[in-house]
């Protein structure tokens, strides 16, 4: 028996949370003394540094695939080749559109959004936006598990993967892909996947004030978001919108600007390692969820954490 | 079109999280349930746009418990025609899109759209499951939709900026913020819900996980104030303290 991670490819390289998929599966597989294989599709350089996650033997399908039935199949064929007893996926875009059909194609339990390796035969996800965890038990014989971005991590491993071709009857493809537009800001890391996010609310008072918030966020190489609000009038792009009902994210740091922290908001961002609260109110409700905290004027002390912000990687 | 829109009972955004027997299960004493706001706000309002720009019927299924009931009729008064609850306690995914497939089958629908995830299990995999059931193409995290001679266009939420796609009709889609605005109901639509038909289906499917135990994060501990006057303090710790940056 053995793990199998599927990963997805963007600009010929895994994408950052299929990586994490990737690391997940190596590390479940060494705790059940199996081995990890990792399917991808489409064009990667050698292993795509899936070796160093710990992956034994890459699965390469040379064909991109963009639609989710035909990945689906693809996964079957490789599950059935390999003898896997988990499929894991990044419970991101690709993972939720592909790791349920892979559930039904392999009649398998799926649990959505893992954050910590199964342990006697039960698997803890984040539940209630955050709010909550719950640990899960699978009863079928393949499990299918979705690795919340951010969560488990790359762990190094070094090693290089053995790469083999591979390849499926896919039928036709029903989900034609015809463009692309990049929302986010040049060199911004997508903001379910980024470590570090300056996030500013409706304390900032108008979309011309963004460009104090924008100069953080890029001399600490972060990507910006928001609250709900301030999407909703259409100062920010709604991908921006972090919260219960916007992105669920988990970063190493969130710097929070102006946003007053209501439970809402709270549910999305409460699982960053470290919170930083600014905002004029010292009773606002966002500071009983920080680290740390600055009573004061975003105008003013913004523009003074960029300066020393800069000076720092200087 | 004909349009199925998957509705699922979610508790009120702020509500106190709390679990009984043993921690298996929600502790739902005096919680307010909603209709999970992916669901309402955007797959259900833009599947009523939809059927006012085209004609058309729009049906909601839920899977639940009468419990469910007054959400139901919430989303009838802000515009279904008629709605399914299969009554069965929903416990899993794959469960949950089994019963829903069954359902969906049998009313040939073109169009079942779904929210991106539930607000309770933030699953995001019942709607990819029921497509793969149905045998359809699926676009997850759609932020629109339009549909044109038997043509579906929509955009979808990917790492880093949105993609535009194309399926034929039938498919399954996911909502995501950005494909409608959430529609208040009115007095009108409040009392024709009233007498709306909400179809009970008996049914029952096979749960293949389960939850053993339900846990609540460790508190914060107090937070580090620092003086307004010296902001690059705050860097110093995130660098030294914190190893945030
Ligand atoms: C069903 C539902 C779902 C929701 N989902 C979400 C969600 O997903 N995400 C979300 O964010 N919200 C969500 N909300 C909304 C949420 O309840 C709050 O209304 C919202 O988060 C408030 O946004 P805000 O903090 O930007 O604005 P406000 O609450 O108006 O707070 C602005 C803050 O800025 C401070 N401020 C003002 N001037 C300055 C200054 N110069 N410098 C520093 N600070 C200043 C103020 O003291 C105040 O604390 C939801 C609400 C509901 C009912």
């Amino acid at each position: 028996m053995s793990v199998l991670a599927i990963v997805s490819i963007k600009n010929g390289a895994p994408t950052k949370s299929g990586l994490e998929a990737a690391s997940y599966a190596a590390n479940y597989a060494a705790s059940q003394g199996m081995t990890a294989s990792a399917l991808v599709a489409g064009e990667i350089s050698g292993d795509g540094g899936l070796g160093a996650t710990g992956i034994a033997k890459v699965l390469h399908c040379t064909e991109p695939v963009t639609d989710s039935g035909q990945w689906a199949k693809l996964t079957e064929a490789a599950a059935v080749q390999l003898n896997a007893s988990a499929i894991v996926a990044s419970h991101d875009h690709f993972g939720r559109a592909v790791a349920p059909r892979v559930a039904v194609r392999l009649k398998a339990g799926l649990v959505a959004g893992v954050t910590e390796l199964p342990s006697n035969d039960l698997v803890r996800k984040n539940v209630f936006s955050g709010k909550a965890v719950a640990d899960v038990a699978v009863s079928t014989a393949i499990a299918v598990y979705t690795v919340t971005p951010n969560a488990f991590g790359v762990k190094d491993a070094p090693g290089q993967a053995t790469v083999e071709p591979f390849s499926a009857d896919l039928g036709i493809a029903r989900e034609k892909v015809t463009g692309f537009d990049s929302a986010s800001a040049d060199g911004q890391v997508p903001l379910p996947e980024a470590e570090l996010v300056v996030s500013a609310g409706r304390g900032l008072k108008g979309p011309e004030n963004w460009g104090i918030v924008e100069d953080l966020a890029s001399a600490l190489g972060a990507t910006t978001a928001c609250s709900r609000p301030v999407s909703d009038i259409g100062w920010r792009p709604h991908h921006e919108h972090v919260g219960q009902t916007g992105i669920t994210i988990r970063p190493n740091l969130y710097i929070a600007a102006g946003i007053s922290g209501a439970i809402q908001h709270l549910a999305g961002v409460n699982q960053s390692k470290t919170i930083v609260v600014i905002n004029t109110d010292p009773e606002a409700p966002f500071f009983k969820a920080a680290d740390y905290g600055i009573v004061g004027d975003a105008f003013e002390i913004l523009p003074k954490l960029t300066a020393a912000a800069k000076e720092l990687k200087a | 079109m004909k349009i199925l829109v998957c509705i699922s009972q979610a508790p009120d955004t702020t509500s106190r999280i709390a679990f009984t027997e043993g921690d298996k299960a929600f502790d739902s004493s005096g919680v307010q349930y909603i209709v999970n706001p992916y669901d309402e706000w955007y797959a259900l309002v833009r599947a009523i746009e939809l059927k006012e720009q085209q004609g058309g019927t729009v049906t909601t299924i839920t899977i639940g418990e009468a419990a469910c009931d007054p959400i139901i009729r919430k989303a009838l008064a802000i515009g279904a025609d008629d709605a399914i609850r299969v009554n069965a306690a929903p416990e899993d995914s794959m469960q949950v899109a089994q019963l829903i497939a069954e359902q969906a089958q049998a009313g040939a629908f073109d169009a079942i759209l779904c929210g991106k995830e539930t607000i309770d299990h933030n699953g995001s995999v019942v709607p990819a499951m029921v497509a793969e059931l149905l045998d359809l193409p699926f676009v997850a995290l759609a932020t629109s939709l339009e549909v044109e001679n038997g043509i579906a266009k929509m955009t979808r939420e990917v790492g880093g900026g949105e993609e535009s796609v194309e399926v034929a009709l039938p498919f399954v889609a996911s909502a995501s913020k950005g494909m409608a605005e959430q529609r208040i109901p009115n007095m009108r639509g409040i009392m024709s819900a009233r007498s709306k038909p909400l179809n009970v289906v008996e049914a029952s499917a096979d749960a293949p996980t389960s939850v053993s135990k339900f846990t609540l994060p460790p508190e914060k501990g107090a937070c580090k104030m620092i003086d307004a006057d010296r902001p690059e303090e705050l860097i110093r710790l995130l660098r030294e303290e914190a190893k945030a940056i």
